[in-house]
């Protein structure tokens, strides 16, 4: 059950540039709940964010947990939105909806300023 | 119509209001609800069934006490919201009642514990007997929704997810029971009042939905600081039952209690409830069923002091309870070792309560004056059981009494002695814990005897101290009588209820082979006991004897005296008789010479050889005489003029 719920959801991940020469590709998740203003906004975001601050790239999964409450269950996610960085170590975890980029950026270990 | 009656009290609502408003409540709505039911259900089935459609439907909690001061339990498919401060129970109120439901009636329910690691709740039920790993593998599930300091909070979040996930949750665990343990933890994580009250819509609206039992249990800070105010007023404006958790110190112990403050749509016992925790969990001190079903037993047990029996009148009812006061060292404790020693004898399991002494020391001191309780302690007839009162709460004691009576199911109780557990904690709280214990061992129909300490020989004193006088069913009081320079103990029955008993006050003499009573010893309106009476007793036989020795010789002096005057009389009546012989001689004689004379006279006349004419004139010429005798007199008067 499990594993067919992971199959489906890795068909919505976004893929982003992809990162060949080498540098860290951010993977991430985020788990949403269906279309809650909240996790609207979030995905939007994020979207904004990692196009702008993940040049080297990134891997970023999106788990509706309306629809797949058990993996949900299963990873700890409690409130939605919710983002869980799992590589590069340290993982972090942000919940909200991500409006404030800053300190979002200060949670995944990205510097705004070589972002720029 | 017994329906429509119990139906009626469920109804009755009882938020905010005062006693008397609860009353005049209830009569109300206690007629609207007759009326309805005269109307509306003729038969007593229709009338059950009006009610339960009609009325709320609650589901017990399986908490001790609980339900009855709930009149029921929570109520069904709806939310109870849980308050208190840290350390108060509310988790473990929470976490039992879902225990509860999973063993009793195989209920499934879910656990969000906010506050708390699952393996941390997991630890601290295991004090309890509830078997939680076995039922959370079987029923329960726990959701661990703590937030790691880790996650970092950027913007606005909701719970919508975590609702879609406890949803997905109950429907394959079939959950009728959802507890949100600590969620103001959750709270407090959003950051305006605006989201916090968006969110708390939305858990209401989701637990309506499911139509699930809830538990929602928060966290206030004394008096519930300020900030919270507007959230958790609202939340307790939500929910349709409130349940206030409470823990204080009094007298250096802490004590805690719970309050139902709202019940939406349903009568509760209003006021604060102390509570405790025992072996199976939390209990709740209910102030009892008011319609106890007792069964009355007339027959008598022997209190194991034949003296005492005697003035009983033959013994304690069967499940009857008997207080002994009275001052240190008035062997109170040797009465209550009688009476377990004969229950023991008698074969009937007897538990001996004793607190601040150890039931070994209590032993030997048993022994001491022959009472033998080792032996029935290895048979197993006998169970003692020994608390400190200096540091635990009384209601911890009550509870394991408590446990010990379900257990141990002993037909004989001994406390030795109450009046230990007024000492610590609150007076108002030791009363009601008295109170409860009574009646605990009634409703078990347990011959109970309770010692209770009284300080001073005032035997109204323990009437003020722990009020349990007044529900115990016999009452001794045993004191000290101090007088000349002896202390010696007195035994009264104050009360016995249903039973002819003595009123009077005896000695109780306490020896190497054991107690006896000895009957008043009362002079000159004084109360005399041990030398004193014994000395006043030798000095009554002598003087007893002096005055026996005394009358003994007035009486022989009077017998004299009567004899004495017997005798005279018996001569008196000699001499009288001897003159009375004297005297009818003396007139025989008389007679005997008149009628001699006369004879003489004819005699000398027949003699003279007289005739009968010179008889016949013999006789006129007497009267002639007599008449010249007269006219000599006339003469003679005639001369004299």
């Amino acid at each position: 059950m499990a594993r067919s719920e992971r199959a489906v959801a890795s068909k919505r991940m976004k893929k982003g540039v992809a990162a060949e020469s080498g540098t860290t590709v951010v993977v991430m998740r985020l788990y949403i709940a269906g279309r809650a203003p909240n996790s609207v906004k979030a995905i939007a975001n994020l979207d904004a964010i990692c196009r702008q601050h993940f040049k080297a790239g990134y891997k970023l999964e999106i788990v509706d947990v309306c629809e797949y409450p058990r993996r949900a269950l299963d990873d700890g996610i409690l409130v939605t939105p919710s983002l869980a960085k799992t590589s590069p170590s340290p993982g972090a975890n942000v919940i909200g909806n991500l409006s404030d980029t800053s300190s979002v950026l200060a949670a995944l270990g990205v510097r705004s300023a070589s972002a720029t | 119509m017994r329906v429509g009656r119990s139906s009626v009290r469920r109804r009755t609502l009882g938020a905010g209001l005062g006693k008397s408003a609860l009353y005049e409540r209830y009569r109300t709505d206690a007629a609207a609800i007759c009326t309805q039911h005269l109307s509306m259900a003729r038969t007593p089935v229709a009338a059950a069934k009006y009610g339960d459609n009609q009325l709320l439907a609650k589901v017990a909690t399986g908490i001790a006490g609980f339900d009855e001061i709930s009149l029921g339990g929570l109520p069904r498919n709806r939310t109870t919201l849980v308050m208190g401060g840290p350390g108060t129970g509310k988790s473990v109120f929470a976490l039992q009642t879902l225990v509860g439901a999973a063993a009793k009636r195989k209920q499934a329910g879910i656990f969000v514990a906010f506050e708390e690691n699952i393996d941390a709740i997991f630890a601290n039920a295991a004090v309890f007997d509830w078997g939680l790993p076995a039922l959370a593998r079987k029923r329960l599930f726990f959701m661990n929704a703590q937030l790691s300091p880790a996650f970092v909070a950027t913007g606005d979040f909701d719970l919508g997810g975590m609702l879609a996930m406890l949803e997905a949750k109950q429907l394959e665990i079939g959950a009728q029971w959802v507890v949100f343990d600590g969620i103001d933890v959750l709270l407090s994580l959003l950051r305006t009042p605006r989201a916090r009250m968006r969110e708390i819509y939305r858990l209401r609206d989701w637990l309506t939905r499911r139509a699930l039992t809830t538990i929602i249990t928060t966290k206030i800070d004394g008096e519930g600081a300020a900030t919270d105010a507007a959230n958790y007023g609202f939340m307790q404006f939500m929910v349709d039952c409130v349940v206030r958790f409470d823990r204080r110190m009094e007298q250096g112990i802490p004590v805690r209690r719970l309050e139902i403050s709202k019940y939406r749509g349903s009568a509760f016992a209003p006021g604060e409830f102390p509570l405790s925790f025992g072996p199976h969990g939390m209990a709740v001190a209910s102030p009892g069923v008011t319609d106890i079903p007792q069964q009355v037993s007339n027959e008598r047990a022997s209190t194991g002091f034949e003296g005492l029996d005697e003035m009983l009148g033959g013994g304690l009812f069967r499940g009857s309870s008997t207080l002994i006061t009275g001052a240190p060292g008035t062997s109170k404790t040797t009465l209550a070792g009688l009476f377990a020693e004969s229950a023991c004898a008698r074969g009937e399991r007897t538990l001996f309560v004793s607190f601040d002494e150890g039931g070994d020391r209590v032993r030997r001191n048993l022994r001491s004056v022959g009472i033998h309780l080792d032996t029935h302690m290895k048979s197993g007839l006998l169970q003692m059981y020994s608390g400190r009162t200096d540091a635990v709460n009384p209601e911890e004691h009550l509870l394991r009494i408590a446990a010990q009576l379900a257990e141990f199911q002993p037909r004989c109780v001994v406390i030795d002695p109450m009046s230990a557990i007024s000492r610590t904690g609150a007076l108002s709280s030791a009363r009601a814990i008295g109170n409860r214990l009574l009646y605990m061992l009634r409703d078990h129909q347990i011959t109970a005897v309770i010692t209770a300490l009284v300080e001073g020989n005032d035997p109204q004193a323990e009437a003020t101290e722990l009020q349990i006088s007044t529900i115990a069913d016999n009452w001794i009081q045993l004191s000290y009588l101090v007088r000349g320079g002896e202390r010696n103990r007195a035994l009264t029955i104050v009360k016995s209820r249903g039973t002819r008993h003595s009123n009077q006050v005896r000695e109780l003499i306490l020896s190497d082979t054991g107690l006896a009573l000895a009957e008043l010893y009362s002079s000159g309106g004084e109360v005399l006991m041990g030398t004193l009476r014994w000395e006043k007793e030798s000095e009554e036989k002598s003087r007893m004897l002096l005055r026996n020795t005394e009358s003994a010789h007035k009486r022989r002096e009077l017998e004299f005296v009567e004899a004495d005057t017997a005798a005279r009389i018996t001569a008196l009546q000699l001499d009288l008789e001897r003159h009375r012989a004297a005297l009818a001689l003396y007139a025989r004689d008389d007679a005997a010479r008149q009628v001699s004379s006369g004879e003489r006279q004819t005699e000398v006349r027949r003699l003279r050889g007289a005739s009968e004419a010179d008889a016949a004139v013999h006789g006129p010429k007497r009267r002639a005489a007599k008449t010249s005798r007269n006219g000599n007199g006339q003469e003679r008067a005639r001369r004299g003029q």
